[in-house]
């Protein structure tokens, strides 16, 4: 229990790293109902891309402006993939994640791991996120300093900037082509380019994380990213089953994504501490958990649905 | 105000579902006519108008809408000069939105999105006012869900979004057939109301002839894949359903049509 206990900001600060990318995964899957794969990958491509630039002394702002940039391309190659070549979204964001793999490779120079320098203190005191950081007063670093603190407040802008660009004309269009492209096209928005722009966006967000995390982590690993789609879903998932009846305001249900993420990571690391379990277990039970929350409101709309009114089925012909 | 000259397409060429189901079609439409098409399944109704609307390119001819040539333009482009109301009454609107926002959204039609407002304070109150015609208490739910409205209402409020931004050419594909009887001829008398306020261009498809009589002031039939009667002005008028199957018949030298048209 104790170690439990100590492990929870730990868990918490993981939370909200991965919560940013699942807030990505909600524009792609739920804004504009695209299962995009590219995520396992471009979460990779943010990390390699920080990890050999700040290494390399770049300021650690334009390290993580630069991860941004190369997640959106990544996103800009599977809306290409998609919808100029015509590929079926689901295997252009494989077929992206895939090429990506040896991308990712190249930038960290055919490293399969690549640490930042964190043992040099000044190296360390430039990072804006680090498990080192989490330790406490034994760290000697500052409570505003602690990954939960900053990460919290880089969520909170981040919602506050998507708000603000799905209530414009732009962001409605999105938001259009994803809930009926036949209406979205008939009211003159390009649909091809909707979607472009939500992957382009999508995967920035994406390796923006990837970047906190290898941040984080104090390194980046070519296997990091390997599962993160899944770990969005969870977080897309269990955010709207838990507070999907209480958040009906756009920012609250982003705001809802972010603490699906934490509820994820702290339920998965209860289970590591709790019951001693073996890390490896980690993906099947991931997997598991979010079969389980995929089904359940299938079955609930297939087997428990409430009868339709026959007075009011005749309003309805196509309902 | 819109100009066919000689559509042709075919579906699946070369296999044995290959279907012609435009055959050369020419059509013009004057500024502000109002043309009411029949003709039976398969005959070319609703591939005429997606033919208009730039649902696919076709394989030959021309199509200008306001004396500009549309033949190469996509269909999010044509949107500029068209208004759409389909068949289905999901196709027409976004159901996760809100009706304000879907009617936002029409309101841009044809315009470049960008980082202004998806809607501002002064469009709500407008859309309150516009949405008294339709007569379904609308005017009271603008921040509900689309999809918590029924087929006759969603129907309503496509055709409204529609000709919101008053569109050079309307095009209704059967817009009222998934409706029930009471719902369809709400729905139809919406359009008339909509039609004649801003004297709109027209092409409305319709599998009652009776409707094609009373609506608009020209009819065409279209019979595989070309418009074998077109009538208009007094003869149009005057027009009753058994002198539209008569005229039919002689048109196109076949009596067994008949029964296709009048249960298609």
């Amino acid at each position: 229990m104790a170690g439990f206990l100590s492990a929870l900001p730990g868990a918490a600060s993981q939370g909200l790293i991965w919560g940013i990318m699942a807030i990505g995964v909600y524009i792609t899957y739920q804004i504009l109902d695209i299962a995009d794969l590219t995520v396992d990958g471009s979460f990779c491509t943010g990390g390699a891309v920080f990890v050999v630039l700040f290494a390399g002394g770049v300021n650690v702002w334009l390290a993580m402006l630069a991860a941004l940039l190369a997640g959106m391309a990544a996103g800009l190659a599977t809306g290409l993939l998609h919808t100029v070549c015509g590929i079926p979204a689901i295997l252009a964001g494989i077929l992206t994640q895939l090429g990506l793999y040896t991308v990712n490779m190249a930038v960290m120079a055919f490293k399969s791991s690549v640490a930042l320098p964190i043992t040099q203190e000044d190296m360390l005191d430039k990072l804006l996120v680090s498990l080192r950081f989490v330790q406490g007063s034994k760290s000697g670093y500052p409570i505003w300093r602690h990954p939960v603190v900053v990460v919290g407040l880089m969520t909170a802008a981040l919602i506050a900037i998507l708000y603000w660009f799905f209530g414009r004309e732009l962001g409605a269009a999105l938001r259009a082509t994803g809930s009926n492209q036949n209406m979205a096209r008939a009211q003159g928005i390009n649909t091809d380019w909707a979607k472009v722009l939500g992957l382009v966006l999508s995967n920035g967000l994406v390796a923006l994380s990837g970047a906190l995390m290898c941040q984080y982590n104090g390194a980046n690993n070519i296997d990091v990213g390997r599962g993160a789609i899944v770990i969005g879903l969870a977080a897309v998932v269990i955010g709207e089953v838990i507070f999907g009846r209480i958040f009906r305001n756009f920012a609250l249900k982003l705001l809802a994504v972010s603490f699906g993420a934490i509820i994820y990571y702290v339920v998965i690391t209860a289970v590591l501490k709790l019951g001693d379990l073996n890390a490896n277990y980690l993906k099947l039970l991931t997997a598991l958990v979010v079969a389980v929350f995929l089904t359940i409101p299938y079955w609930k709309g297939k087997y428990f649905s409430k009868p339709v009114n026959p007075a009011k089925k005749e309003e309805l012909p196509h309902a | 105000m819109l100009d066919m000259k000689n559509i042709r397409k075919t579906f699946n060429p070369g296999t044995v579902n290959e279907k012609t189901a435009l055959n050369g079609v020419s059509l013009t439409l004057e500024d502000g006519d109002f043309v009411t098409v029949i003709g039976g399944n398969g005959a070319g109704k609703s591939t005429l108008l997606n033919a208009v609307a730039g649902v696919w390119p076709v394989d030959s001819g021309s199509i200008s809408i306001g004396g500009t040539d549309v033949t190469r333009l996509p269909e999010h482009k044509r949107a500029k000069y068209i208004g759409r109301v389909f068949q289905d009454p999901m196709m027409g609107t976004a159901a996760t939105m809100q009706i304000e926002e879907n009617m936002a959204l029409a309101a841009r039609r044809g315009r470049a999105r960008t980082l202004r407002p998806g809607i501002t304070r002064d469009e709500r109150e407008r859309y309150r006012e516009t949405l008294k015609i339709l007569d379904l208490g609308l005017e009271d739910r603008l921040t509900s869900k689309v999809g918590l409205l029924s087929g006759g209402q969603r129907q309503a409020l496509t055709l409204l979004m529609a000709a919101l931004r008053k569109p050079d050419l309307l095009l209704l594909d059967e817009h009222t057939a998934a409706l029930d009887p009471k719902t369809a001829a709400k729905v139809l008398q919406a359009t008339e109301r909509i039609v004649q306020k801003d004297r709109l261009t027209t092409l409305m498809i319709t599998h009652n002839m009776k409707d094609a009589i009373v609506h608009g002031n020209r009819l065409i039939m279209m019979y595989e894949g070309r418009v074998a009667l077109d009538i208009s002005g007094e003869d149009k008028k005057r027009l009753t359903v058994e002198d539209l199957l008569a005229r039919f018949g002689q048109a196109t030298g076949s009596d067994e049509a008949d029964d296709k048209l009048l249960l298609g």
